[in-house]
């Protein structure tokens, strides 16, 4: 009951200098909208990250020659062993924990269409690969098996491709000619949008692996070997058989380094957690500045508070305020400040996100949680910067209180 | 008279501590009140009686002596216990009325039982406007104090202090702010309380608001010097200011 009529008084007190509340909130105001919308742009692109990395395939292991460690001395570097269509068949064979393998050549070309053409990446691989890399088709149909024995001309085009070739006519069944050999295009794949450097992932053509590698590349080397791990748990055990198997194969000795690099799904999702880990402290060193200049401002408002009103403190105190009461008084004051503050502070931070969606496309997702977060951030900053000047007050003593001015 | 006195006061000494020198306000203080009693203390400017009736008003402490209030020593209690007497057995009068300039007269009113736990909005409402009618004021229970006179004001003072049923209204110079016939109606509204049963300690320099009181104690150098009884004691007629 007193302390509704505390905050009656707080509210009262507040709205009797609407100017001087409203730049005191200000700060704050400031600070809990960086935090909302900061919050909502961290939290938008890690989402963002999130699903470009699951846009990788499901449990993928991408093999790459050469060592991890580029900085260390390597010597005969030309010689360095290349990966082979072998070393792939070795690990669909003798890796257990690996499910599906394709070995991946990879080459740019030009393509023709009609009187259209463009320039684009040309993958060479089994048909496995749309499997690790979860990728569906648009329209028409995969190159299987027979083509890959066969080293067919044919291939399945990527959605950016079939646009720039075909615009809205469909591409299946049409011919194009890579690097003048022509192609059956047997598909459209699905779109994929940007992976997470930014690069288009529809703008390839997959064609069988030995096509590529024989009739476009003229090579006998793979350029990566793509695989996928049984489950989730088993992606570090088709890391260790693939190393060891790949060790084997190249004749290393134990204090030979790799010649090969594995990079897994888990490894670049870290890679991409710890960047935003990095981003969330950037952001939450920001937010925590500007709260803190808008708390030092509650408190400062908050002293000039105290000292103009003396008098009263003095009245309430002979009247039987105890410190607690008075304490009080002055910490649900610079709350309900901060708080005010806090909410406008909300209201801004969200139409600031969607503003942000709006005109830059930033990806933007604001979890409630956020706004609890912001609240309660406003809520401590009341708190902690109320404490000195309510402290203050409640230790007045009353006679001297009541004679001021 | 053979009760026993709600305050009791012996050998009360104050000495103010100015870094290095030593202000001593009271230097030995005896005093007994009675309840019903109306009392004036007098005496010149500097004697202690302000510091007194801080004293008496549990305001603060007193570097030594007994004082009894109520049969509670004061002595012993902390600061919040204080607070506490203030609120429960204490009503204050100022000179300067200190009021609350941005609460309603019936808020200044009911502030003392804000401050007293337990008490149900709509009952405090109903003892403010109680007190209120007591110093002839329930009509201006919506005012704010800058819209009242100075001895409106002072009334809405004296409700505060009586709001909470106190053992003892303490009046510091009450009259000082008002004049003459303002003075005497506010006399009025103390003789009327006082005559409620209400006791009343004032402070004030002029004899013919002393006049108004039962006894006067008369203050010099921090100590008592002469306790009198009032002979022809003043009436305030009542009514005429209300
Ligand atoms: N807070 C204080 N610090 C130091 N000295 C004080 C303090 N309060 C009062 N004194 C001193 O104590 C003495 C008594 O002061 P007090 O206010 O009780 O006098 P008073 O009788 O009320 O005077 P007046 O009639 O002018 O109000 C004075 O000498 C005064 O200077
Ligand atoms: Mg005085």
């Amino acid at each position: 009951m007193r302390y509704i009529s505390i905050l009656r008084v707080a509210y009262r007190a507040l709205g009797q200098n609407k100017l001087r509340s409203f730049l005191t909130m200000l700060g704050i105001i400031i600070g809990v909208a960086a935090v909302i919308a900061m919050l909502a742009i961290g939290h938008g692109a890690r989402d963002a990250v999130q699903a470009q990395i699951a846009s990788l395939g499901t449990n993928v292991l991408i093999v790459f020659p050469g060592a991890a460690n580029q900085g260390g001395v390597r010597m005969e570097a030309g010689t360095a062993q290349r990966l082979t269509e072998d070393d792939a068949t070795a690990i669909r064979r003798y890796c257990p924990a690996v499910q599906y393998v394709t070995p991946v050549v990879r080459t740019g070309a030009q393509v023709v269409a009609g009187a259209q053409n463009w320039r684009t990446v040309v993958y060479g691989a089994y048909p496995e690969y749309f499997i690790i890399r979860d990728w569906s088709l648009e329209r028409g149909q995969l190159f299987t098996e027979t083509d890959l024995r066969g080293a067919t001309k044919v291939c399945v085009i990527g959605r950016t491709v079939a646009t720039q070739l075909f615009g809205d006519a469909d591409p299946v069944g049409q011919t194009i000619r890579i690097r003048n050999i022509p192609f059956k295009v047997l598909g459209v794949l699905a779109p994929k949008g940007q992976n997470a450097f930014g690069q288009d992932q529809d703008d390839l053509i997959v064609a069988p692996f030995s096509t590529v590698q024989k009739r476009l590349m003229g090579v006998t080397h793979a350029n990566t070997i793509l695989a996928s791990a049984r489950s989730v748990s088993e992606i570090r055990e088709a890391e260790a058989q693939i190393t060891q198997l790949l060790r084997d194969r190249h004749r290393l000795t134990p204090n030979e380094e790799n010649d090969f690099t594995i990079r897994t799904q888990v490894d670049i999702a870290n890679a991409a957690d710890a960047t935003s880990r990095t981003m969330a402290m950037l952001l939450a060193s920001i937010a925590g500045i500007s709260l803190i200049v808008g708390g030092i401002g509650v408190m400062n408002i908050m002293l000039v508070s105290v000292t103009e009103r003396t008098r009263e403190i003095g009245i309430r105190m002979a009247v039987g305020a105890r410190e607690v009461d008075i304490m009080a008084q002055f910490l649900i004051e610079a709350v309900v400040l901060s708080v005010s503050g806090g909410l406008i502070g909300i209201v801004l931070g969200v139409f600031v996100s969607r503003t942000l969606t709006r005109l830059q496309g930033w990806p933007v997702s604001l979890p409630p949680e956020a706004i609890a977060l912001a609240f309660l951030f406003a809520v401590a900053v009341g708190v902690f910067f109320g404490w000195y000047p309510a402290r203050k007050a409640a230790r007045l003593n009353p006679i001297e209180a009541l004679r001021y001015e | 008279m053979a009760e026993t006195p709600i305050i009791s006061i012996r050998n009360l000494t104050k000495v103010y501590r100015l870094g290095e020198v030593e202000v001593p306000a009271l230097r030995g203080v005896d005093l007994d009140i009675y309840r019903g009693e109306f009392i004036a203390i007098m005496g010149p400017s500097g004697s202690g009686k302000s510091t007194l009736m801080n004293l008496i008003g549990c305001m603060d402490v007193p570097t030594s002596g007994e004082y009894y209030l109520d049969g509670v020593d004061v002595r012993r209690l902390s600061k919040n216990d204080l607070a506490r007497i203030r609120n429960k057995k204490i009503g204050f009068v100022f000179q300067a009325f200190n009021l609350l300039a941005r609460a309603t007269v019936l808020e200044n009113v009911e502030l003392p039982l804000i401050y007293a736990d337990g008490i149900p909005g709509r009952e405090r409402r109903a003892r403010a406007l109680r007190a209120l009618e007591l110093v002839g004021l329930a009509d201006r229970a919506h005012f704010y104090p800058t819209q009242l006179s100075g001895g409106q004001q002072q009334r809405v003072a004296i409700a505060r202090a009586i709001v909470n049923d106190p053992v003892v209204i303490l009046a510091d110079e009450p009259t000082g702010n008002l004049d003459t016939r303002t003075s005497v109606e506010i006399m009025g509204v103390f003789q009327d309380l006082n005559e409620r049963g209400i006791t009343i300690v004032l402070v004030t320099h002029e004899l013919d608001i002393a006049q108004f009181a039962m006894r006067v104690v008369e203050m010099r150098d921090g100590q008592i010097h002469r306790i009198r009884p009032v002979e022809n004691r003043r009436r305030a007629e009542l009514g005429v200011g209300y």
